[in-house]
């Protein structure tokens, strides 16, 4: 065991995107034969240095240092070249499903340069079978990587890393796919690798993972590290949890009073495939359910169920008592159910065609007579529209891309408000969007519910979801962990049960 | 400046192209500019555009149809038989080869929308498929007057004279194909531009998932276009047997290059970047004077292929290079 101090050193390294920062002087060290946990709420820029680190993106300024060597890696095949490899989560992108374990666990050496022209099979099982054995993993190496189970594809994956020599290998959410033996079978193979010297990042949502598991931790809030150390002077669960939430900038949710009234949408034991595993909930007119969790918790495959985007495998949803089974969104707007769906720019408008065009688009058949566009009527509509929510548009004729990300949202809203919807599902509103366009949207969403209508609100930006929703629903792998109403739960225990924690643990 | 001068050459590239080549052909040819000739090009092109229309269609919602030549064939084939072999009345000579189309553009649909076919492989197939069926309804024969049988018997009917009328009369001094070719042309241009169907059809094109979203039934959408695009081709097909007088073998494997052609050419006209029916005709117009222009100067038959296909990767190279650069 090569216990080598300071593989790595990053110092000063600043990332701007547009404009934008997004790492503002970020300093990390990582030592060989160390578990070291990054954490940060989304948005927090620890995606945005590992893909620095690992070559994906260039940086903007500061240094960074391997082996007390300065490097600059030109792309992630030279980062690993130089022994810094990344693990992302979707380990299927990476192996080649059609061809063997030994082959996929071999397959850096095939494309190396100078590789030799003829394989010999046996040769290539035999050393497949030295590495996989190192990582004490048990999987036979004829078998095609297709047959695997995921966790079985991460540690092939793992083999192949290991299998060139890896000095820096960073996880990206490595267990968020993982079932809970698999996830220990896991971990036991990240010891493995701590204790053959290399050094490991570790990314992830789950602080009790971080507990059980890291050396040293780093801690990123807003394009800046605010704590880094060893793990015991962290101070916790508690100690991470307010690291990572900090003093956030008073944000405004104005708030519009709304009279509550009769369940309007009842959802019972909803599921589909691993996202969604049984998910009940109920809405009430005027009543604004934000649904909170962190980023793969099954939030946005809830909505698509509610939206009637996919089918579930069981469960049902009833709107004012009558049971629907959705076959396609339409059966759902047509029910009364509408979404404003996450990818904005790819689902909720048509970006070449015009704001009036894309207001139009949920009432053609209101806005013409035997199939007969009135450009009139649809005019007016527009109009209305836009003075009600306040787009900001030259014309009604100007083509969507134009438009601010702000305002290309409220016209993904727009186009439902004449639609006489009852239910309203909202993925991800606020993703993109500046300020003082979000306190718009905030404000729009609060006057629907005003007006009766049943506001499901899915975020993961946990202040944003404690200061809109009437009552707060904590979603984790595809359940409800727990609903509170407003003001019963503050942000640090929205973010604990967020992380998989259970009630009985809070004290 | 050079972003202003793409955008412009964008916009009125293809017409500029089809005024320049007329205007040539004009000059050198005494005879070209003449009514009588101009009648013909706009005739030789009926055909044609009606298969384009129907192109037109499967790419509005993002599609595409290669069958579409197979399927002239098949129809003018079966015109031509149900009148030859079978002296069918002329409603039935009209509606059979239509619900072919029609027929033709529902398996397409069903192999694209319902089996998740990439839609130029699962079209492809039909291309074989329908190219087939019509040579082997055929027995590879042409369908003629009075054709002979190999056992030495001879078919007892003749082409329907009224039936002629569509491809060969004429109206008030114009042909009557021509009236029925721009008849056409405005009502699909209105039902694409104007009415609640055509909008869906475009929104689905353009973002099918947003329209699924929007509560738009995007594979019935889909469906009706390849159904259309089949019908237009069996349009073209019927025409083709009134034209020639015969039910000519492979009489539309030429025509879907030249069909596609046009609609590419036609993406860019007055900068519309999607497929329209205005520029899916000027297009046509295009084709048509080349081809009539060249016959007039004697360049060779065989060399015609090549100057359409160069039309066809000028208009590609326009309009992708275009689309793609306002993409980023």
């Amino acid at each position: 065991m090569s216990l080598s101090p300071k593989v790595l050193e990053m110092r000063e390294i600043t990332k701007s995107f547009a404009g934008v920062t997004a790492l503002n002087g970020v300093d990390l060290t990582l030592e060989g034969g160390q578990i070291h946990a990054l954490l940060g709420a989304n948005g927090a820029g620890k995606s945005t240095l590992m893909k620095i680190l690992s070559g994906a993106y260039g940086r903007d300024g500061g240094s960074m240092k391997l082996l007390g060597q300065e490097v600059r890696f030109q792309g992630p095949s030279d980062a690993k070249l130089h022994g810094v490899h990344c693990v992302y989560q979707e380990v299927d992108a990476a192996l080649v499903p059609q061809l063997t374990v030994a082959e996929n666990v071999m397959l850096d050496e095939l494309a190396k340069p100078g590789a030799k022209t003829w394989i010999s099979p046996g040769e290539t099982a035999r050393r497949a079978e030295a590495v996989l054995e190192r990582l004490k993993v048990n999987v036979p190496v004829k078998r095609k990587v297709a047959e695997l189970s995921i966790a079985e594809k991460q540690m092939i994956l793992l083999a192949r890393i290991l299998s060139q020599d890896a000095k820096v290998i960073i996880f990206d959410e490595p267990t968020a796919p993982l079932s809970g033996a698999e996830a220990e079978s896991f971990f036991r193979i990240l010891h493995e690798l701590k204790d053959q010297g290399v050094a490991c990042v570790f990314i992830t949502h789950r602080l009790q993972e971080v507990m059980d598991h890291a050396d040293r931790v780093t801690v990123m809030r807003d394009g800046r590290v605010v704590y880094t150390g060893p793990l015991g002077d962290a101070g916790g669960i508690d100690g991470l949890i307010s690291h990572m939430l900090g003093k956030t900038f008073a944000e405004e949710f104005p708030k519009v009073p709304a009279e509550i009234g009769d369940v309007l949408l009842r959802v019972n034991g909803l599921k589909r495939g691993t996202k969604v595993r049984g998910v009940d909930l109920e809405v009430r007119r005027g009543q604004i359910v934000a649904v909170v969790g962190l980023v793969g918790a099954g939030k946005s495959e809830l909505a698509r169920l509610l939206a009637g985007a996919d089918r579930p495998d069981a469960g049902t949803i009833e709107l004012k008592g009558r049971a629907f089974r959705f076959r396609q969104p339409a059966d759902a707007v047509q029910a009364g159910i509408v979404s404003i769906p996450e990818e904005r720019r790819k689902q909720g408008i048509v970006i070449q065609d015009s704001v009036e065009r894309n207001l139009s688009l949920p009432l053609l058949s209101q806005l013409s007579r035997l199939g007969v566009m009135s450009a009139r009527r649809e005019r007016s509509l527009a109009e209305r529209v836009i003075s009600a929510l306040g787009i900001k548009t030259s014309s009604p004729k100007l083509e969507v891309k134009y438009l601010s990300g702000g305002n290309q949202q409220k016209v993904a809203i727009g186009k439902w408000l004449e639609r006489g919807a009852e239910v309203l599902v909202f993925d991800e509103p606020t993703k993109g969007v500046d300020i003082g366009a979000k306190s718009d949207i905030f404000r729009i969403i609060g006057n629907l519910a005003a007006q009766g209508k049943g506001i499901v609100y899915f975020t993961s930006e946990l202040d944003e979801g404690l200061g809109i929703g009437d009552r707060i629903a904590v979603m984790v792998d595809g359940r409800i962990a727990g609903v509170f109403e407003r003001g019963e739960i503050t942000q640090e225990q929205a973010l604990f049960y967020a992380s998989g924690g259970r009630r009985e643990q809070l004290s | 400046m050079r972003e202003k001068l793409l955008n412009l050459s964008f916009k009125y590239g293809a017409l500029v192209v089809v005024v320049l080549v007329f205007a040539f052909f004009s000059f050198r040819l005494p005879y070209f500019f003449t009514y009588s000739n101009i009648s013909d090009i706009l005739n030789s092109i009926a055909i044609v555009t009606f298969v384009a229309i129907g192109v037109t269609l499967s790419l509005a919602v993002d599609g595409f149809d290669l069958s579409v030549g197979s399927t002239v064939s098949l129809s003018t084939v079966v015109t031509a038989t149900l009148m030859i072999w079978y002296q069918m009345p002329l409603y039935i000579v009209l509606i059979v080869p239509l619900a072919i189309g029609a027929i033709i553009g529902l398996l397409n649909a069903f192999l694209i929308v319902k089996m998740r076919i990439p839609d130029l492989l699962a079209t492809l197939a039909m291309m074989y498929i329908v190219g087939g069926i019509h040579k082997t309804y055929a027995q590879g024969y042409t369908i003629y007057n009075h054709m002979q049988f190999p056992d030495g018997s001879k078919a007892a009917g003749e082409m329907d004279k009224t039936f002629l009328l569509l491809g060969q009369g004429k109206w008030l001094g114009i042909p009557i194909s021509v009236i029925l070719l721009l008849i056409f042309v405005v009502l699909v241009h209105f039902f694409l531009t104007r009415t609640k169907y055509g909008r869906q059809i475009y929104v689905t094109g353009g973002n099918e998932e947003a329209a699924r979203l929007s509560g738009i039934k995007v594979k019935k959408v889909r469906t009706l276009a390849y159904v259309a695009s089949g019908v237009f081709a069996a349009i073209g097909g019927i025409l083709f047997a009134s034209r020639v007088g015969s039910g000519q073998i492979d009489a539309g494997a030429p025509l879907l290059m030249e069909a596609v052609a046009a609609v590419f050419v036609g993406f860019s006209v007055l900068g519309a970047g999607k497929p329209n029916i205005i520029g899916t005709f000027v297009g046509s117009v295009l084709i048509g004077v080349l081809v009539n222009g060249l016959t007039m100067m004697n360049v060779q038959y065989f060399a015609h292929d090549i100057v359409k296909g160069a039309v066809l990767v000028l208009a590609l190279s326009v309009t992708f290079y275009v689309l793609n650069r306002s993409k980023t």
